[in-house]
């Protein structure tokens, strides 16, 4: 009978040891991204063999496509058991305020994550104080790149405000120039506004802005939009027709002298360029924004109801894991969002972002996410275009603070 | 149960049973629900947006209203006129190459097999590679605008997909008196028909009721302002690119429909006008494009209802972020998806549905009468 009993504990052990089952991962890192990913996938089947893990991904840059087949999911009622988002508000405005995500906080304790991540991070990704994902990694928003050698050959120094850079522009333009700043398709030019906005407002008006604090009809947010429109005139006319992959090149060329992109540029340049950063390529933050780090993050949540929920939380370990981050941000192009991970494994210009993100002001980015509900994200663009087919700068601030009244921004 | 006694219409009416019920929900009940979507303020209130069990509140036609006349919702209107115009210019451009094609080819040249398949052949692609090829082509620094150079002239510089220019701007508070205006005239190119065809009644309805809304949009129709404040809209001229590749398309269908009618047209008609002492001129307008004008109201329907509703083109060549080159579809699915707003993007779907049904619905009427008759 004692046999039978240790027989009968020693299955359930084992069962209990060993986790078996499934882990659905629903991302959009397909392509370039994919191999990042699946050293993560790779690493999680060594810790758990038994689990199969399967790999949903849907392409389309930044989740444009991702997003809305995960919606009809989610509204359907079959949510997968774990998917990529961008972390803040583009998760807590659209699935927890809808309670469709569980509190992690509990996690965040129980793996002593809580002194690990900064602060500002933790302040980004929380809900009525608690924590709802796990960031994978940061990607900086507010970086202007450029070539080194080519500025000494024009004489110019990385401009430190967005007043300096509007007379590099005028010194530029007057050496033949015909566009100092390289600037791609609709969303760059989004991208290009939260730096100015940055910049002309401060981190802390900035951040008042999402918390509704600042209003978009305030002077000083109506400047921001004043600011834009000259820098704009800095921009090459063809803008809306390229990728932000062609606005780099045409630094890279000679044929502009600036662009404001986020450090993923830098992944393009050193891995697809195979140039030497710091040498080939040159970075300052984006003008009148140094001494503030504005991050933009992928990371992962747990779906209310999901059908492997321990399976998920291992997930979810891992991804915050010293281990676990060091793996995927070296091939991703991006920093841990730990402020303890090792240097060595990354390169030069990751290694001075690891620096500024221990160090810096952490602000979230707009266009990617962070600050604001995807409500308020999409229709941004409509406020962008009402600026700049009528270049009024009053008009498209009202447009901005209608659509936050409608969206509840901030509330 | 009187349709009960015949055993073929018991059959009958059970054969077609399953395709009755599957449309019934899929078809009609979703565009049922979709229009009480459309009442609702789903996903004005961001946590009940996505909820698993979301409370939802009627609110009537606030999400048409907003569409209309609502601050933020410019957008929208500005794809309404751009569908008008991508519509004109694509029903006129495929009709107008289509028949040229289609004549070309009815005189019978040598190789005329060869040609009609290379004509044709378009249509059988879709609407994303379409898409796709014309995107590359279109792109500022290369394709397109690099032609002139083969003649030793300088590139293009036209933004094909991405122009901000716009022409024949109007405000949308005259939208009305035009509406009213263009209706009416239209009614009273009827009643002269109806007149000249001996239809007194008819006539007469069509005149008083011209006459009536002539009145009203000079009188208010001029008043009536949708906006507080003047909103210009006009022909992007961004949509030049996309009218190309959707004619290039398409036109060879419209030739094949005109060809099936040119070669329907007996040729005893065509030698009696002949005899006649006609002119070729006049022998294709005074006989053969009447002649033709069914296919032309049929031709004119399809292509209407696709480029009313026409996403996946502009999808492929601008993507959906492009605003200059937006239509309605494309921000029915930005508004509903993106930006969780669903009623108000159930609301902008209902007013495609509507658009296409003011095209489809007279035609099918037509129709139906016209076999009935028979």
């Amino acid at each position: 009978m004692r046999k039978w009993f240790l027989l009968l504990a020693l299955i359930l052990g084992s069962l209990g040891m060993a986790q078996s089952g499934k882990l659905e991962i629903f991302s959009w890192w397909a392509g370039d991204e994919g191999p990042a990913l699946q050293a993560l996938i790779d690493l999680y089947k060594k810790r758990y063999p038994n689990v199969e893990v399967i790999n949903a991904t849907v392409t389309g840059g930044s989740g444009v496509n991702a997003r809305a087949v995960l919606k009809t999911r989610m509204l359907g009622g079959d949510p997968p058991d774990s998917f990529q988002v961008h972390a803040g508000q583009e998760l807590i405005g659209t699935w927890v305020v809808a309670d469709r995500m569980e509190d992690l906080t509990p996690l965040f304790r129980q793996e002593g994550w809580l002194d690990k991540f900064p602060k500002g991070l933790i302040d980004l990704i929380s809900y009525k104080g608690k924590i709802y994902s796990v960031p994978v990694n940061i990607h900086r928003s507010n970086v202007m790149w450029y070539v080194p050698a080519k500025l000494r050959e024009w004489g110019v120094q990385p401009p430190k405000t967005w007043a300096e850079f509007l007379t590099v522009c005028q010194t530029l333009k007057g050496k033949g120039l015909e566009a100092p700043l390289a600037l791609g398709e609709n969303w760059t030019q989004q991208h290009l506004w939260e730096s100015v906005a940055l910049g002309v407002l401060g981190a802390a008006d900035y951040a008042n802005l999402w918390t509704g604090k600042l209003r978009f009809t305030d002077p000083k947010a109506v400047a921001v939009w004043n600011t834009f429109g000259r820098v704009l005139d800095c921009a090459n006319k063809d803008a809306a027709g390229l990728s932000w992959q062609q606005a780099v090149d045409r630094v890279l060329e000679g044929k502009a002298a600036f662009n404001i992109m986020g450090d993923w540029a830098a992944g393009y340049m050193t891995t697809t360029k195979g140039l030497k950063p710091g040498q080939d390529f040159g970075w300052a933050p984006a003008p009148g924004t140094a001494g503030v780090f504005m991050m933009l993050s992928d990371s992962f949540g747990l779906p209310k109801g999901v059908k492997n929920r321990t399976n998920t939380i291992n997930w979810l370990r891992l991804l915050g894991s010293k281990e676990g981050q060091d793996t995927f941000n070296p091939l991703k192009g991006s920093i841990a969002a730990r402020t303890d991970s090792d240097p060595s494994k990354y390169n030069a210009y990751l290694q001075s972002a690891m620096r500024d993100w221990k160090t810096n002001r952490i602000v979230g980015s707009l266009v990617h996410g962070t600050v604001a509900p995807e409500s308020f994200m999409s229709q941004f663009g409509t406020v962008m275009e009402i600026y700049l087919s009528s270049r009024n700068a009053q008009a498209a601030a009202n447009a901005a603070q209608a659509i936050a009244n409608q969206v509840r921004l901030g509330q | 149960m009187r349709w009960f006694r015949n055993k073929d219409t018991l059959y009958g009416f059970l054969v077609l049973l399953p395709s009755l019920v599957l449309l019934g929900v899929f078809v009609y009940g979703f565009i049922l629900q979709t229009f009480w979507t459309s009442l609702t303020d789903w996903g004005r209130d961001p946590t009940q947006a996505l909820s698993a069990n979301p409370r939802i509140n009627f609110v009537g036609f606030e999400n048409y209203r907003e569409l209309f006349t609502g601050f933020v919702d410019a957008r929208f209107r500005q794809d309404l006129v751009n569908t008008f115009f991508f519509t004109l210019f694509f029903i006129l451009g495929c009709l107008g190459l289509g028949l040229s094609l289609a004549i070309a080819l009815d005189r019978g040249p040598r190789g005329e097999g060869f040609f009609r398949t290379v004509f044709l052949f378009p249509m059988s692609l879709s609407f994303i590679v379409t898409g796709t090829i014309w995107r590359w082509m279109l792109q500022p620094e290369g394709g397109v605008n690099q032609l002139p150079t083969l003649v030793g002239l300088p590139k293009g510089e036209f933004a094909w997909l991405t122009s901000r220019e716009q022409i024949w701007r109007f405000s949308w508070n005259d939208l009305p008196f035009f509406t009213g205006l263009v209706v009416g005239l239209v009614l009273l190119l009827i009643a002269a028909a109806a007149f000249r065809a001996g239809e007194g009644k008819r006539g007469w309805v069509a005149s008083v009721s011209a006459g009536l809304l002539l009145l009203w949009s000079f009188t208010f129709g001029r008043t009536l302002k949708p906006l507080p404040y003047d909103e210009l809209h006009g022909f992007n001229l961004a949509f030049i690119g996309i009218i190309l590749a959707a004619v290039w398309q398409m036109s060879g269908y419209t030739m094949a429909l005109y060809l099936a009618g040119l070669r329907g047209i007996p040729e005893e008609l065509r030698e009696a006008a002949r005899v006649d002492g006609a002119t070729e001129w006049q022998l294709y307008r005074h006989v053969i494009l009447p002649m033709l004008a069914p296919i032309t109201l049929s031709a004119m329907i399809i292509l209407g209802h696709i480029s009313l509703k026409i996403f996946d083109l502009v999808f492929a060549m601008a993507g959906a972020d492009n605003a200059p080159t937006d239509v309605p579809a494309l921000l029915m699915y930005l508004t509903t998806f993106r930006a969780n707003q669903i009623a108000k993007g159930a609301a902008i779907g209902m007013v495609l549905l509507l658009m296409v049904a003011l095209v489809i619905v007279p035609y099918l009427y037509r129709q139906l009468k016209s076999e009935v008759r028979r």
